[in-house]
C-alpha cells in the first residue's frame, strides 16, 4: 500500500537553468499549435474547411512541456481538443490541414477529420471524440511498454471534464496498481464545455483525485511552460524508472469558445476572466524569459512566428489542392484484412 | 485411430495455452482469470504455464480492462480480455463500439486493434436478467467488430485460436450452459477463420439456421424430424459477424424453407438481418416467409419454468419446422 502525496508546482529554482535550446524549442512547439489553431478556427468559421474544431489557444504551454521530455518511442492518447498535442509531438502541417479539410493525404485519409488526428510513427496514438475515452487506451499502451521493458511511457491528456467520467477512475486506479508507466496530465481549463468547475465539482485542485489511488499528484502552472516540463521531467524519470504513474493538474485557460473561435457566444465566462488569463499568455512568458536572461532576441523569435506563418500557408495550400476521397472506397479500413 | 473427446470448457482452455505458447504477443486479463482460473475454469492452468506478466487478474473495472486491451492491441500485442458475463459488456461498451471498432477506420487504416474479448452469455442457469443474455446482435450492427459464437468443443478451440490471430478487434461469445458438452478436438493447434459457416447436418426438406447453444437443441430436432420422415439441413454460422451468407443461400435455394432460431429476443435480433438477406437474394425460391423461432421481447426471468418457456428448445425447434414443411 502506498500513500501519494500532493505537490504544487515544479521545484524551486526549475527555470534558473533552462538552456536557450530548451526555451527555443518550447517557444517553436507553442507558436506552432498557436498560429495552426487560429488559421484553422478562421477557415472553418469562414465555411472553407467542413466540421467543427475545439481549439487549443491559450493551453499551448501544457502539450509543449509535456512533449518535450517525450520521445517519438512514447505514446499519448488525447482529446477532442488535440491539435495541440498532435503538433507538439510533431504532427506535419500539410497532413493535418489535409485531414481537417477531409482529403485522401491526411493523417486518416480523410476518416477522422479534426477530433481524431492519429500519427503512429511519432507516438501520437489519436486523439478521442469521446471524454474521457482516451485514458484507458494510453494506460494499454503503457501496459505495452512495461509488456515488452522497452522503456517507454505513455502520457494521457484529458480536461477537468474528464476526471468526472467512469473510464478515468478505473484507468487511474490499473495504472496505479500496476505501477504501469503513465502520465495522467489533467489540463484543467476550468469547463466542462460551458459548466464551470465549481459546478462539476467540489474540489479546487483535481490532483487530489491522484491520492484515492495512491498515485503522486502534482499541480502545475499550465501557463508555464517550463514549470510544466519539470515536473512531467520527473513524472517520466519516475515512470521510466518502474516507479508508476503520475496525476498532473495543470491550470490552464482556452482563450476561443468550446467550439470554433466565437462558438456559440453562450455568455457563460466573464470577459474579464478570459483577459485576466490572456494576460499570463504562455508565449508571451516564455519569449520574456528569453529576451530578459540574453538567450534569444526578440528577432529569434519574430523569425519562428514567419517560419511558422509560411509553413502554414503551405500546409493549407496542400491540403486544398490535395484529391478527395473516393466514394468508391468507403469501405476500405473498416476491418484488417 | 478415434479422436479424442474434451468438454467445451476444456477444448477451450486448450485453444487458449496453444494459441499462448505459440506467440508470446498474446497475454490475458480479466477479473479472476489467473489465480481463479476464471469462473467458469476456462482460463484453468494458464497462471501456472504462463506467470504473472501474461496472465493477469484485474480490479473489477471493464472500462479499463477493455481500453487496456485496445492499447496494447494497438501497439502490437494480441490481448485477450476477458469480460466473465455478456451483460458486463455495457459497462465497457463506449470501449468496445466507440474505440475498438472504429480506429481503424477513422484513423484512416493506420491503426490494426488484434484484440479478443471473452465472455459467456445465454440463458438456462437461473442466472436472471444481468447474468444471461444474448446480445451479440448489438455487437454485430457495429462496422468493426467480429463476433463468434462456438457451438461445439472443436469451435470452442478453434474459433478462439482464430480470434486471437484474426488483426480485429472479436467477441468471442461462449455458452454457459454447453461449458460440459463433450465432443471430439483434434490434439493440435488448429484455427477456424471468421465468416465460414459449418453445415452440420445436411437435408433437403428444410434449411434451419441456428446460433449458439440453439445448434445443440437444433441438432436434437434434426434427429428428432428425421424420425419423421422430415430431412433438415443445420446450419450454424459460427460467427454473426462476418455472417458466411453465401452457405445459407445456397442452401436456402435447396430445401426452399427456413427456420432461424436464437437465444436472443427475437425483435431486431440477428435472425432478423439473416431473414432479410435471404428474401433480397432468393425471394423466388422460398416455398413459406422465413420463420423465427428465438426469445420473446423481455429480460431473461429467473424462475426455471420461466426461463424454460423464454429460450426455444429442440420440441419447439421440431414444431417450428412442422408448421413449416405442412404449410407448403
Amino acid at each position: 500500500m502506498s500513500h501519494a502525496t500532493i505537490t504544487s508546482g515544479p521545484r524551486q529554482g526549475y527555470a534558473d537553468d533552462a538552456s536557450r535550446d530548451l526555451i527555443l524549442d518550447l517557444h517553436r512547439r507553442m507558436v506552432r499549435i498557436r498560429v495552426f489553431e487560429e488559421s484553422a478556427g478562421k477557415l472553418v468559421e469562414s465555411g472553407d474547411m467542413p466540421g467543427f474544431l475545439h481549439l487549443y489557444v491559450g493551453q499551448e504551454a501544457v502539450a509543449a512541456g509535456v512533449m518535450s521530455v517525450l520521445s517519438d518511442a512514447d505514446q499519448i492518447t488525447s482529446t477532442h481538443r488535440g491539435h495541440g498535442h498532435a503538433i507538439a509531438k510533431g504532427a506535419e502541417f500539410r497532413p493535418m490541414f489535409a485531414e481537417l479539410y477531409g482529403k485522401t493525404t491526411g493523417y486518416c485519409k480523410g476518416r477522422g477529420g479534426s477530433m481524431h488526428i492519429v500519427d503512429m510513427n511519432r507516438g501520437m496514438l489519436g486523439a478521442n471524440a469521446i471524454v474521457g475515452g482516451g485514458i484507458p487506451i494510453a494506460v494499454g499502451a503503457a501496459f505495452a511498454s512495461q509488456y515488452r521493458g522497452d522503456g517507454g511511457v505513455a502520457a494521457s491528456f484529458f480536461g477537468d471534464g474528464a476526471t468526472n467520467i467512469g473510464a478515468f477512475h478505473e484507468a487511474a486506479n490499473m495504472a496505479a496498481v500496476w505501477d504501469l508507466p503513465m502520465l495522467f496530465v489533467c489540463e484543467n481549463n476550468g469547463y466542462a464545455e460551458f459548466t464551470s468547475q465549481e459546478r462539476h465539482m467540489k474540489l479546487t485542485d483535481i490532483a487530489e483525485r491522484a491520492a484515492s489511488y495512491g498515485m503522486p499528484g502534482v499541480i502545475v502552472d499550465g501557463m508555464d511552460a517550463l514549470a510544466v516540463r519539470a515536473v512531467a521531467l520527473e513524472a517520466v524519470e519516475r515512470a521510466r524508472r518502474g516507479g508508476g504513474p503520475t496525476f498532473i493538474e495543470a491550470k490552464t485557460y482556452r482563450y476561443f469558445d468550446h467550439q470554433g473561435i466565437k462558438g456559440m457566444r453562450i455568455p457563460y465566462r466573464d470577459p474579464a476572466e478570459v483577459e485576466a488569463w490572456k494576460s499570463r499568455d504562455c508565449i508571451r512568458l516564455i519569449e520574456a524569459i528569453g529576451v530578459e536572461r540574453g538567450l534569444v532576441s526578440a528577432d529569434e523569435f519574430g523569425q519562428v512566428w514567419a517560419q511558422t506563418h509560411a509553413d502554414v500557408t503551405d500546409g493549407i495550400d496542400f491540403a486544398r489542392t490535395s484529391p478527395d476521397p473516393d466514394p468508391a472506397d468507403i469501405l476500405d479500413d473498416v476491418y484488417t484484412v | 485411430m478415434t479422436t479424442r473427446e474434451l468438454t467445451y470448457v476444456k477444448a477451450f482452455n486448450e485453444g487458449m495455452h496453444q494459441a499462448m505458447a505459440a506467440d508470446p504477443d498474446v497475454f490475458l486479463i480479466g477479473e479472476d482469470v489467473a489465480g481463479y482460473g476464471g469462473v467458469f475454469h476456462m482460463f484453468d492452468g494458464l497462471l501456472t504455464e504462463f506467470g504473472e506478466a501474461r496472465v493477469k487478474d484485474t480490479p473489477i473495472a471493464e472500462q479499463a480492462i477493455i481500453g487496456l486491451g485496445v492499447g496494447a492491441a494497438a501497439r502490437g500485442l494480441r490481448p485477450v480480455c476477458d469480460l466473465m458475463f455478456m451483460d458486463f459488456i455495457g459497462v465497457a461498451m463506449d470501449q468496445i463500439f466507440n474505440q475498438a471498432a472504429k480506429m481503424k477506420y477513422m484513423f484512416g487504416g493506420a491503426v490494426s486493434v488484434p484484440l479478443t474479448i471473452t465472455t459467456a452469455g445465454g440463458a438456462g442457469m437461473s442466472a436472471a436478467a444481468q447474468h444471461s443474455q444474448s446480445l451479440e446482435a448489438w455487437l454485430a450492427h457495429v462496422p468493426g467488430l467480429k463476433v463468434a459464437m462456438p457451438a461445439s468443443p472443436y469451435d470452442a478451440k478453434g474459433l478462439i485460436v482464430g480470434a486471437i490471430r484474426d488483426d480485429n478487434p472479436t467477441i468471442v461469445v461462449l455458452n454457459k450452459r454447453m461449458l460440459g458438452l463433450k465432443g471430439p478436438v483434434p490434439e493440435e493447434l488448429y484455427s477456424i477463420p471468421m465468416g465460414v459457416a459449418n453445415v452440420v447436418h445436411t437435408g433437403s426438406d428444410v434449411t434451419i439456421i441456428a446460433m449458439g447453444r440453439m445448434v445443440v437443441e437444433a441438432d436434437k430436432a434434426v434427429t428428432a424430424l428425421g424420425e419423421q420422415g422430415i430431412s433438415a439441413e443445420l446450419i450454424d454460422p459460427r460467427t454473426v459477424q462476418p455472417l458466411d451468407i453465401d452457405t445459407i443461400i445456397t442452401s436456402v435455394k435447396k430445401t426452399n424453407r427456413v427456420l432461424i432460431v436464437h437465444e436472443a429476443v427475437e425483435f431486431g435480433g440477428i435472425g432478423a438481418e439473416i431473414s432479410s438477406q435471404i428474401q433480397e437474394r432468393v425471394f423466388d425460391y422460398l416455398d413459406a416467409p422465413v420463420a423465427r423461432l428465438a426469445a420473446p421481447f423481455a429480460p431473461v426471468p429467473y424462475a426455471p419454468v420461466l426461463e424454460n418457456a423464454y429460450v426455444p428448445d429442440a420440441p419447439r425447434i421440431a414444431a417450428a419446422v412442422r408448421r413449416l414443411v405442412e404449410r407448403s
